[in-house]
């Protein structure tokens, strides 16, 4: 076979053309010229393929087992859920090699649970892709838009059928209608908006520190308060607190009795979540800070546990470079550098309470703190 | 069907010209018909139910990505019911003796000590609940990889950008209904989540602390979060998810499914399969296998042992404290932005460096994903339907767009797990934070060009391979003797799907001066918007035409010269021109 007695459509017509239809073909869209078509025309749906099952009655026989055997899988562990829900204990626990120890209940019934679903759904698709029709179906699309009659029509409406009404026509109407729509809403919102709860007052800046209760229109008494140990409510002596140890505090008076669960704050998380203090001793040799000297007492420093980033609690103390790190978005702050932020997306140093010893020798608050705890807000300052 | 074709009535009753009578219906038409006619001649439901059931959609996997997202969806809103039954959305104080050892003894929430007897006493209360949170984490899963499905195909265009902006707002509406129930069962670590929602409500400027107060009916955390997130989570938030889930459904249906180009497809049809009987087997069945797989990874996955938290208090907290992974981007802004962005101004507190994460970000990111359909139409300045989807090459800006962002998104997302990534990886925390700052700004331009370089070199590849096209095995002997080996001339079937995209370019600004000379000051507006299609289409790559395809043929190996890079001295070489 050579190209003069079998010349083919595409060649022909690039002969025709000779050399004006030579274009550079690493680049570019090139609209031909002499009879070639602008684009190439779509080839049409493509010949079904029969299946297995569409040709041989033993194949489709087979599919009909298969999806008859996933059914009753799922029959079989519908019944076997009924069976363990009855039959296993729920505290019941059970060791699976690679999970570990388990609950027995939740394994036993969620297993029985899916099995029962997957038979079920398995089936149903394989069904749909063996015996199903497959021949795909065409259906035609219609453009979105309605007809340029019908849009017509309802501006027509609009504007004739709703001018009847009169409504442009009476501006009194008009304005009093959009005046009583427009305010008919706002009782709605007012009686949610102004029935929420206290608003803040000072309550953000004041912590038990000051001497008491710091809700939303308190305003306790300063009085020196001792540093009592979370959970035990126990006081510290300053002896007590040898270098390198780091205490959890809470102000005397909010911890409830720890074994009778007696006493303590009214509103009890409200006030931990402002009054919570880490109190730490270091050698005073490595306190850069003056104020953070004169503040603590023979190197024992007490700072807001509350990050002034979003209000987690500063939860890790490293010891040895005397970091405090909170755990929630990584604020680091020095204790030695009087709780400077060092890294982390905080920006102001955690506060100081200014503390002291009493006559009995335990540590007492000297002074409550001298700005707000925890994150920022506004009229913060 | 058995089909009576005689006629039942007696001969003398038969009249001349007379047509036989309609065979009778079956048996199985008639007893589906009794009740289906009854039900019929109350609602004459008939018509638009045959209409739906002969409904056709198109066949891809992808399209299954938002029908897990929905059966996901149904999944919670069944699970939920069932765990009303035994929660109770009080932070009243009780103490715990459930059948937990550890925890007996101990005061907690009713919110948190209700969550445990889900847990341990109620039998199947686990599973149910485990159920909940994954097929939860999976709707959000399925939501997002279905929105990528959506974007990268161009399925957002005209007519469907409607649905696309209810899509982001359901997204939207997804992530904040996943939070509320993250938070409700009242443990160290949920509380912790609250805890710092507090924290940047309270930053944000002017009426932060108003904000919060009022969210949380006085000073944190009160006795009023738990029910109120619990009326969000249960009443609020799922109502307007449904509503709008059915609208997005609605107008899918309306509207007709997009598909994939291919032979015999266009964008004036649907080819695909019937809703009776193949859809409704296919997707009746895979809400089952979807159900059956978030039971099977609940019976054998742990997922937020609230047990081991502990009930919550404000003063401890866990280490490796993590939000659901779809908070993880939000809490990884909070990580990345630096303190020094906080700053004072007549006395009051500006914290640039917590709520343009906590608070702007998350509807921000939604607001962009639901205007893009809009900016892409203003640059293209097409009007047209488009009923077939794109190959994500063939759109190489918007795929390169859209992986910026994914990347953008997926930095954030990591950042938010820098603590846990510095354990694993025995890595400084100081140094991942720094890494993910800087990738922040440098990794998604960058990904943008990779994206974009790699989708104009497929297109490039997709042109080759039609122009070389199919080698026949046949090899031609020209006149003056060369040989060479024909390719097949007509397109072969498989090869439609590389050409049948648009070609395209970039919009023209009309030129400055007038065929008489006079300026003609374009408009900013028009400027701009060459510029941005300039920006999209500058170095498009455009399908094969028919003539170029002829071309290539035509002239045997020169195409492999030619596509060698010297063009213009083979193209006029001597054997090329003594040929002619």
């Amino acid at each position: 076979m050579n190209e003069q007695d079998t010349p083919t459509t595409g060649t022909e017509v690039a002969h025709t053309d000779g050399h004006g239809d030579a274009v550079r073909l690493d680049q570019g869209h090139v609209v031909g010229s002499g009879g070639i078509p602008e684009r190439f025309a779509n080839p049409g749906l493509p010949a079904h393929v029969p299946r297995m099952a569409d040709l041989a009655e033993a194949a489709a026989r087979r599919a009909e087992k298969q999806v008859a055997t996933l059914f009753g899988i799922s029959i079989l562990s519908t019944l076997l859920f009924l069976v363990l829900y009855f039959a296993i204990d729920v505290t019941q626990t059970v060791f699976i090699p690679g999970i570990g120890t388990t609950s027995a209940s939740n394994v036993a019934l969620g297993l029985t649970l899916a099995f029962s679903m997957l038979g079920i759904g398995l089936g149903a698709v394989h069904w749909a892709k063996t015996l199903m029709p497959d021949e795909e179906v065409v259906e035609e699309r219609h453009p979105m838009a309605s007809s340029e009659a019908d849009r017509r029509e309802v501006v027509r409406v609009l504007a004739e059928e709703g001018g009847s009404s009169q409504i442009t026509r009476r501006p009194l109407i008009k304005y009093t209608l959009g005046g009583a729509l427009g305010l008919f809403a706002v009782p709605l919102v007012v009686q949610v908006a102004g029935s929420l709860g206290e608003m803040p007052q000072k309550s953000l800046s004041l912590t038990w520190w000051h001497g008491g209760p710091s809700g939303p229109g308190e305003e306790p008494e300063f009085r020196p308060l001792r540093l009592m140990k979370d959970p035990e409510n126990t006081p510290i002596k300053a002896s007590d607190v040898t270098i390198g140890s780091v205490f959890h505090v809470m102000p005397e008076g909010l911890l409830p009795d720890p074994e009778t669960g007696e006493g303590g704050a009214d509103h009890l998380l409200e006030e931990k979540a402002k009054a919570a203090v880490l109190l730490m001793r270091l050698d005073p040799a490595v306190i850069e800070s003056q104020k953070e000297l004169d503040w603590g007492y023979q190197g024992i420093v007490a700072y807001s546990k509350i990050c002034t980033h979003v209000g987690c609690p500063v939860g890790l103390y490293e010891q040895q470079t005397h970091h405090l790190l909170c755990p929630c978005h990584q604020s680091t702050f020095d204790v030695t550098q009087d709780c400077r932020v060092i890294f982390g997306p905080a920006k102001r140093a955690l506060p100081q309470l200014k503390i002291t010893v009493d006559d009995e020798g335990y540590l007492v608050s000297a002074q409550p703190f001298r700005e707000a705890v925890g994150p920022s807000f506004w009229e913060r300052g | 069907m058995s089909t009576t074709s005689h006629d039942p009535r007696p001969a003398d009753a038969l009249r001349d010209g007379d047509t036989a009578r309609h065979a009778a219906p079956s048996t199985a038409v008639r007893k589906v018909g009794g009740f289906a006619g009854w039900v019929d001649d109350r609602t004459g439901a008939a018509k638009p139910v045959g209409y739906l059931m002969k409904k056709v959609f198109p066949d891809h996997w992808s399209f299954m990505l938002g029908e897990i997202a929905m059966y996901s969806m149904i999944i919670c809103l069944v699970t939920g019911a069932f765990l009303t039954f035994w929660f109770v959305p009080s932070a009243g104080h009780t103490v715990y003796d459930g059948s937990y050892v550890p925890l007996r003894g101990v005061g907690m929430s009713e919110a948190y000590a209700s969550s445990l007897n889900i847990s341990f006493d109620i039998k199947g209360g686990l599973i149910i609940r485990q159920i909940h949170h994954w097929a939860a984490l999976m709707f959000v899963v399925a939501l997002v990889v279905h929105m990528f499905r959506v974007f990268f195909t161009g399925a957002f265009r005209k007519p469907r950008e409607i649905n696309w902006v209810i899509g982001s707002v359901l997204a939207l509406l997804a992530i904040v209904e996943g939070f509320a129930g993250y938070s409700l069962p009242d443990d160290l670590l949920s509380g912790t989540g609250i805890r710092a929602m507090a924290g940047f409500v309270q930053t944000a400027p002017v009426i932060g602390t108003y904000l919060v107060y009022g969210i949380f009916g006085g000073p944190f955390p009160g006795e009023m979060i738990i029910p109120r997130l619990y009326s969000a989570h249960v009443l609020l938030i799922p109502a307007i998810l449904v509503g709008l889930f059915i609208a997005h459904v609605g107008l899918v249906a309306l509207q007709k499914h997009t598909q994939y180009p291919g032979p015999g497809r266009t964008n004036n049809n649907v080819v695909g399969y019937p809703v009776m009987p193949v859809y409704a087997a296919k997707a009746g069945g895979f809400f089952f296998i979807v159900f059956g797989v978030i039971a099977l990874i609940s019976a054998l996955v742990q997922i937020n042992p609230i047990w081991g938290y502990g009930p919550y208090d404000p003063s401890p907290v866990t280490a490796g404290s993590q939000p659901d992974w779809y908070m993880g981007f939000a809490d990884g802004a909070l990580r990345l932005l630096p303190g020094w962005l906080e700053f004072t101004v007549f006395g009051y507190t500006i914290s640039a460096n917590i709520f343009p994460g906590a608070l702007i970000l998350l509807p921000l990111v939604y607001i962009v994903l639901g205007v893009y359909p809009f900016l892409e139409r203003w640059v293209t300045g097409d009007d047209r339907e488009h009923h077939l989807l794109q190959r994500p090459r063939n759109a190489p800006v918007r795929t390169g767009i859209g992986m910026a962002g994914i990347t953008a998104y997926t930095i954030l997302m990591f950042a938010g797990g820098n603590d846990i990534l510095a354990i694993k990886l025995g890595m400084s925390i100081n140094d991942l934070t720094w890494f993910f700052r800087i990738g922040f700004f440098v990794l998604p331009p960058l990904v943008f060009w990779v994206t974009k370089r790699v989708c104009l070199s497929l297109q490039r590849r997709d042109r080759e391979q039609v122009l070389h096209g199919r080698e026949s095995g046949t090899i031609i002997r020209t006149p003056d003797g060369r040989f060479f080996e024909r390719h097949e001339a007509e397109l072969p079937e498989d090869q439609w799907i590389l050409v049948q995209h648009e070609a395209v370019a970039p919009l023209e600004l009309e030129p400055a001066v007038d065929e008489h000379g006079v300026a003609r000051p374009a408009a900013r507006g028009d400027r701009l918007r060459a510029a941005v299609s300039r920006f999209y289409f500058r170095d498009a790559v455009n399908p094969v035409t028919p003539a170029e395809l002829a071309a290539a043929h035509h002239h045997g190996e020169e195409t492999e010269a030619i596509e060698g890079g010297e063009p213009a001295e083979q193209l006029e070489s001597p054997e090329a021109a003594s040929r002619r």
